[in-house]
C-alpha cells in the first residue's frame, strides 16, 4: 500500500484556521468580576445587533480585598462602579452610535443569580433616569420543565 | 565555506504549525449568543403624576420575600403553580374591558376563564404587580418574571392557534422575516393587544 499523500493537509488545516481566526471575537472588556452564573429562563430572546448592546455586569469581585465580598459589585466597561455611574456609562455608549440608532439600543444586565434584587433595581432606576428603557436580563436558555 | 546549493525547504512541519495555531483559535473561540429576558421599562413619570385608581380585583399581587418565598394574592405558593394561577387571573374575563380613546373593548369574548366577578375584568385591565425585597435573590426574581411571561405566551399561543391556526411564536417569526407584510403585522398586533403583557414592578421593600 502506498503512503497516503498528505501534501494537501496543510491547506485543509489552514482553511480551518482562517475560519476560526475570522470568527473569533476577543473579549473587549476584561472582567473584574467572576464570570456571572446566569440564571436560566425559558422565555429568552436573542439579542440582535451587538453594536447596539451595552452590557452591565453584576456579580462577585475577583479581588475581594479591594472591592469587598458579596455578589453586588457592578462593572461598567472595565471598572468596578456604583449605580450612580450608570447614566454616564449610558450616555457614553450612546455617543458611539449614530443618533438614528439610539432608540434601538438595549442594555443587557448580566447578573449573577445570587446577586440581590436591590442592586438590579438601583440600576434600573438609573437606566430609567437616563431614558434607556430597553433592557434585557441576560439568562441562559432553559429546557421547558 | 562552500556555499551549498539551496535545497527545497522542508514543508513537512507546516501542518504542525498550522495545527498549533488552529488549536489555539479553537480553544479561544467562544460562540456564545447573548440571550435574555427582554423588558421595557416605563418612562419616568412627571413630578405631579397621580397614579390612576385601579380596582383591587384587577391587580394580581406577587410578593417575594428575602428568603425567596412567594406570596401570591396573600397566600403562600410554590413557584411551579405560579403560571397556572396567573393564567387563571389574566384569562378570567369577569367584566368589561377598558375604554381606550373612546373605543370600548367590552367583555372579553375570547377568554376561557371562570368569569368570576372577584377576579380580573379583562386581560387588558389585568395588572400583575411584582414586589420583591431588596435582599431577594436575583435568580428567584427572574424565575418569577419568566413564569409570568410564560403565562402570557401560553394564552397568546392559544388565541393565535384559535384565530389563525398557527402558534404565536411562529406568527411572530414569520413577521420578523417579512416586516413589510401588513397582514401579518395586523395579526401580531391583534394577539398582542388581546393579551397585553402588563407586569409592573412595585417599589421594593427593605428592612
Amino acid at each position: 500500500m502506498p503512503a497516503v499523500n498528505t501534501a494537501s493537509l496543510p491547506d485543509i488545516v489552514f482553511m480551518l484556521l482562517f475560519f476560526f481566526m475570522v470568527t473569533t471575537t476577543m473579549r473587549e472588556t476584561d472582567l473584574k468580576l467572576e464570570n456571572p452564573k446566569l440564571p436560566s429562563a425559558t422565555e429568552v430572546q436573542k439579542l440582535e445587533h451587538k453594536s447596539l448592546v451595552s452590557t452591565i455586569y453584576v456579580g462577585k469581585s475577583k479581588d475581594p480585598a479591594r472591592h469587598g465580598v458579596g455578589f453586588n459589585r457592578i462593572q461598567l466597561n472595565d471598572k468596578i462602579a456604583t449605580a450612580a455611574d450608570v447614566p454616564a456609562f449610558i450616555i457614553n455608549s450612546r455617543s458611539k452610535v449614530s443618533e438614528a440608532e439610539v432608540p434601538f439600543m438595549t442594555t443587557s444586565i448580566k447578573a449573577d443569580k445570587e446577586s440581590n434584587v436591590g442592586t438590579i433595581i438601583d440600576i434600573r432606576l438609573k437606566l430609567r433616569d437616563a431614558n434607556a428603557l430597553k433592557i434585557s436580563y441576560s439568562a441562559s436558555k432553559a429546557v421547558d420543565n | 565555506m562552500a556555499r551549498r546549493e539551496n535545497p527545497e525547504i522542508n514543508a513537512g512541519s507546516m501542518a504542525d504549525i498550522a495545527f498549533l495555531l488552529l488549536i489555539f483559535f479553537l480553544v479561544t473561540t467562544t460562540m456564545n449568543v447573548d440571550s435574555g429576558v427582554s423588558k421595557k421599562l416605563s418612562e419616568k413619570p412627571p413630578e405631579d403624576y397621580v397614579p390612576p385608581i385601579i380596582k383591587e380585583k384587577n391587580i394580581f399581587e406577587v410578593n417575594i420575600n428575602r428568603n425567596n418565598d412567594l406570596l401570591v394574592e396573600g397566600e403562600r405558593m410554590d413557584i411551579k403553580d405560579l403560571k397556572i394561577t396567573a393564567m387563571a387571573f389574566i384569562d378570567n374575563g369577569g367584566g368589561e374591558g377598558k375604554i381606550d380613546e373612546g373605543v370600548v373593548t367590552g367583555p372579553c369574548t375570547y377568554c376561557q376563564g371562570e368569569r368570576s366577578i372577584s377576579s380580573s375584568d379583562h386581560p387588558n385591565k389585568a395588572i400583575i404587580s411584582v414586589q420583591s425585597d431588596r435582599g431577594t435573590e436575583y435568580g428567584t426574581y427572574l424565575k418569577v418574571q419568566d413564569e409570568l411571561i410564560k403565562a402570557y405566551s401560553v394564552l397568546r399561543d392559544r388565541l393565535s392557534k384559535q384565530r389563525y391556526g398557527i402558534s404565536f411564536v411562529e406568527l411572530e417569526e414569520s413577521y420578523k422575516e417579512d416586516r413589510n407584510n401588513l397582514e401579518l403585522k395586523k395579526k401580531v398586533e391583534d394577539i398582542k393587544n388581546s393579551y397585553p403583557e402588563i407586569i409592573s414592578d412595585a417599589e421594593p421593600t427593605s428592612n
